[in-house]
């Protein structure tokens, strides 16, 4: 049928000359009259005319062509979607926290900077770390936060030559691409058979010119590194830091702290283990942990309680500034309402509930689809497929089906060891019949996969667009209007 | 309540995976971790919590802002938040699945055309975590692009932007030299033109700098370009409604924090950091772009593009490890922009121009004040007091009006100068307000 109403007009193309969205207040005099004709802008920008009703239906339209965890299951693997408190969205955007200037007396401030405090104070008790920065804007910018700390306390302790940060080939993009960005060579190592670390390949890597160890725990397999005290011991025996990626947290909050691994620095994902809603793929908040060698060198300033009062202070090593001003701050408090809504026991339900979830789906899919490692997963479970056994449908074939079938698809070819990766994260927000639901589209997609293939290879086939040529978006780019 | 799991649900799904027990499941956990003691509060229901939010909103103490130095107040109008913080936005993931992301994939390729047409370049990213951030990767692909290492930067560049570019660029061996200023608080072209040389990546301009004043840019840029250097721009986005654009100019990066742009201040963060570039730079952009591709019918579809100078395909050879960016921030920017259209964005931009000039003659009827430095300045500029800023600020805090940004935190000459703001929410009463304070001092 022919489409009357084009479904993905852009704004411009609505856009319609002398249409108004919204009036200002009238000027007494305009531009020319207070700055010299050199310093005026002289060409209009090329933005649309609508009115407001017009701005709204068009955002409201484009809305409903998003998949989103408020509607749909969102099994995306190291992810963690779990349902966002809407009390949290209420609470963070309180005017006098949303209005609050950075730069505003912090006698003004004292109820923001009591909540930044006792968020720092929470992350402590429950990660075992011994100090906290609020300050990274998202995870990858935590990780370059922490591995900037570590240099920062290198350089100050006579660990100047150590150049090298040591990396799995498990790890995520962001592991070895933030080494890069703090000026450290990266080595990356093979993992054992068991996907865990090769503790012989991380021995003959370390070295004096190791200077940090970047570990993802659980790791990306979605299994815990069962020697992970003795990995930590090889890394201080060397004389370097091991740096502990928090992304999957989830699996480990309330039930075990990673002070107790021997970790030296960590970050966390506030938008990921507590709650805080991605938003189409950010802001998130992304606080590093420091033990209390290295926690000198986090940036400035950290949140400190001084007679009664809340008060920025700032450490004589600190490594500097990470952002301007102090961090997602929004994000921050929606953290800290996470931290509150639950107590230790509940916190460590949630983690097992996880670990629960991700191995009821990969007990349900198995001998259909089967993990990579046939053993019991954390948080989430990672499965491998073999499109000779397939008839020739690959993972990304399997996740576009998927969502014809109303799923949002689980992340895929990754981690980059295991062939045709389907990453599976539940997490413990999502019931049984859910799960039961998500395993019921995969098996009947495997039956698709035996009877008629093709339907699967030309999935999705009940969305606004069909499949996408991806390749044909970076061959001409075409990137604004 | 938060986990949907019954116990008859848990002894059901623990049968199917063919164990006895949760504990089971943890085995892989050596068993001295397990089960720390966690001392922490107990359990707040919605309820408590609540109210527990509001008792420490109330210990925020709401004053008339002046202050600028970076995070602007501006009307929001109500659109805004209510488009943005549909579910379907605000729980969507960054859009890996492009044909059931259509949605959040379309409004970042009109964010990024937004930031193109407000800047007037060729091309914008979907978004960096803020404005100093958007700086520091600029000046990185700066420094990949020309091969060199010397990074000049204006001395009246927004200190927290200083502060980021070092822990940035620190340990990429390229050195941050500053370039001198002029008494009227704006670059002396002069020092600048004998600092710039061969060896210099680009050079960091601030308009409006943070002093608030307005750079003569055209005259920079033909300096920077003079000696094949880059001019990376770091300008206000509202005052583009009305003020020369980086493309105007010839910029080659220009960055803005894009918070003033439909964003809460929200006590500095999340911000939005926008990099702007020419177009014949896109391949050293850092982070993620989202382009038109077609899908297998031939329609118009959006997909992120670019992907190969990403950490998840790149890794330790990416031109940035940024992977979650500010994409709802942007949102807000875009439909705030969409909202204004070309003629909205000029009549805010007036109306900061002349509340804050309104101000600012106002300031200079008060003996002892002295407002502005001669140089052409937007919707900020300095006060020269007759004593600390400092007691300014706290005097002016009693009568519920925060007063500026106390300029003596940089440097000791700067004790006695302020830094003052006025958008177009300060009305003409507000403005009085302020006056007759300072008038009591």
């Amino acid at each position: 049928m022919q489409e009357i109403l084009v479904q993905n007009e852009l704004s411009i193309e609505k856009s319609r000359s002398g249409r108004r969205g919204i009036r200002y207040a009238q000027v007494h005099k305009h531009a020319a009259d207070y700055l010299p004709d050199g310093y005026l802008r002289k060409q209009e920008p090329h933005l649309p005319e609508m009115s407001e009703f017009d701005t709204v239906r068009h955002f409201t339209r484009l809305s409903q062509q998003n998949y989103c965890l408020d509607g749909q299951f969102y099994p995306l693997g190291s992810c963690t979607m779990k349902y966002n408190p809407k009390s949290y969205d209420v609470l963070s955007a309180l005017p006098s926290f949303a209005n609050a200037h950075p730069f505003a007396p912090e006698n003004a401030v004292q109820g923001t900077l009591e909540i930044l405090y006792n968020l720092q104070e929470l992350l402590k008790k429950i990660t075992g770390l011994s100090a906290f920065t609020l300050q990274p804007a998202a995870g990858a910018h935590g990780e370059l936060t922490g591995i900037l700390t570590a240099r920062a306390y290198h350089n100050a302790t006579g660990g100047q030559d150590r150049t090298q940060v040591i990396v799995p080939d498990t790890a995520h993009g962001t592991n070895p691409a933030t080494a890069h960005m703090a000026g450290y060579e990266v080595i990356n190592i093979k993992s054992a058979p068991n996907g865990c670390v090769d503790k012989e390949a991380l021995q003959a890597a370390l070295s004096e010119k190791t200077a940090v160890v970047m570990l993802t725990v659980p790791n990306t397999v979605g299994l815990f590194e069962p020697d992970i005290r003795e990995i930590a011991d090889m890394v201080h025996n060397a004389g370097a830091l091991l740096y502990m990626d928090g992304a999957n947290f989830n699996a480990l909050i309330g039930l075990a702290k990673p002070a107790d691994f021997g970790v030296d620095i960590m970050h966390l994902n506030l938008h990921k283990t507590f709650a805080a809603p991605h938003g189409g793929g950010g802001p998130g908040s992304g606080p590093v942990g420091a033990a209390a060698h290295v926690a000198p060198y986090l940036p400035k300033p950290i949140v400190t309680l001084q007679d009664g009062r809340y008060t920025f202070t700032e450490t004589a090593e600190s490594l500097g500034k990470m952002k301007a001003f102090y961090g997602n701050i929004a994000v921050c408090i929606r953290g800290y309402c996470y931290l509150r809504q639950f107590d230790a026991a509940t916190l460590k339900e949630i983690a097992e509930n996880a670990i629960l979830n991700a191995n009821y789906i990969r007990s349900l899919l198995k001998g259909k689809f089967n993990a990579f490692f046939d053993c019991n997963c954390m948080h989430e479970c990672v499965l491998s497929i073999n499109p000779a056994e397939m008839n020739g449908v690959h993972t990304s074939d399997i996740a576009k089906r998927l969502l014809d079938y109303g799923f949002y698809a689980p992340t895929i070819y990754f981690p980059l060891i295991v062939p045709e990766a389907l990453m599976i994260e539940p997490t413990e927000t999502e019931n049984k019949e859910m799960l039961d639901a998500f395993v019921a589209a995969m098996e009947r997609i495997y039956e698709e996969i035996k009877t008629d293939p093709q339907i699967v290879k030309d999935a999705p086939h009940h969305h606004p667009v069909k499949r996408i040529d991806e390749v044909s978006a970076a061959r001409n780019p075409n990137l604004h209007w | 309540m938060f986990i949907a799991n019954t116990k008859e649900n848990q002894k059901e799904m623990l049968e199917k995976i063919g164990v006895s027990s949760i504990e089971e499941l943890l085995r892989q956990i050596p068993s001295g971790f397990l089960h720390p003691s966690l001392d922490l509060p107990a359990a707040l229901t919605e309820e408590e919590l609540t109210t527990h939010l509001r008792d420490l909103a109330a210990k925020n103490k709401p004053l008339k802002n002046f202050i600028g130095a970076g995070m602007y107040e501006h009307f929001i109008p109500a659109a805004v938040p209510a488009l943005s913080s549909r579910g379907e936005f605000l729980t969507a993931y960054t859009p890996y699945q492009a044909e059931a992301s259509q949605g959040t994939l379309q409004t970042i390729y009109e964010f990024q055309s937004a930031s193109c047409a407000l800047m007037n370049m060729g091309v914008a990213t979907a978004s960096h975590y803020d404005g100093a951030t958007a700086l520091a990767e600029a000046v990185l692909a700066s420094a990949r692009i020309t091969g060199r290492k010397e990074i000049l930067i204006s001395t009246l560049l927004h200190p927290h932007y200083k502060e980021v570019l070092q822990t940035y660029t620190r340990h990429m061996g390229l050195t941050i030299v500053e370039a001198k200023v002029q008494i009227n608080g704006t670059l002396s072209l002069k020092e600048l033109q004998t600092q710039l040389s061969d060896k210099t990546a680009c050079f960091v301009l601030q308009t409006p700098n943070f002093l608030g004043n307005l750079e003569d840019a055209s005259a920079v840029s033909a300096a920077v370009h003079a000696v094949n250097a880059l001019l990376v721009a770091v300008v206000n986005p509202i005052s583009l409604g009305v003020v020369q654009t980086p493309g105007e100019y010839n910029a080659d990066f220009a960055v803005c924090e894009g918070q003033p742009l439909g964003n809460p201040m929200s006590f500095g963060g999340p911000g939005l950091g926008i990099l702007t570039a020419k177009e014949s730079y896109v391949r050293q952009l850092p982070g993620r772009m989202v382009g038109i591709a077609k899908d297998h019918d031939g329609r118009r579809a959006f997909v992120l593009t670019l992907q190969a100078r990403e950490q998840h395909i790149r890794r330790e050879k990416a031109a940035s490890n940024i992977c979650s960016n500010e994409a709802l921030c942007a949102l807000n920017a875009v439909i705030y922009l969409t909202l204004l259209g070309p003629q909205g964005l000029k009549e805010v931009a007036e109306l900061n121009l002349e509340r804050a000039h309104q101000l600012a003659d106002l300031i200079n009827t008060v003996p002892g004040f002295k407002a502005g430095t001669g140089a052409p300045f937007f919707n900020e500029f300095l006060v020269q007091c007759p004593v600390p800023a400092h007691q300014v600020i706290e005097k002016l805090e009693e009568k519920g009006i925060a007063a500026g940004y106390d300029l003596g935190r940089l440097c000791a000459p700067m004790t006695n100068c302020l830094l003052v703001c006025a958008t177009e929410l300060r009305t003409e009463d507000d403005l009085k307000a302020y006056v007759d304070a300072l008038r009591g001092i």
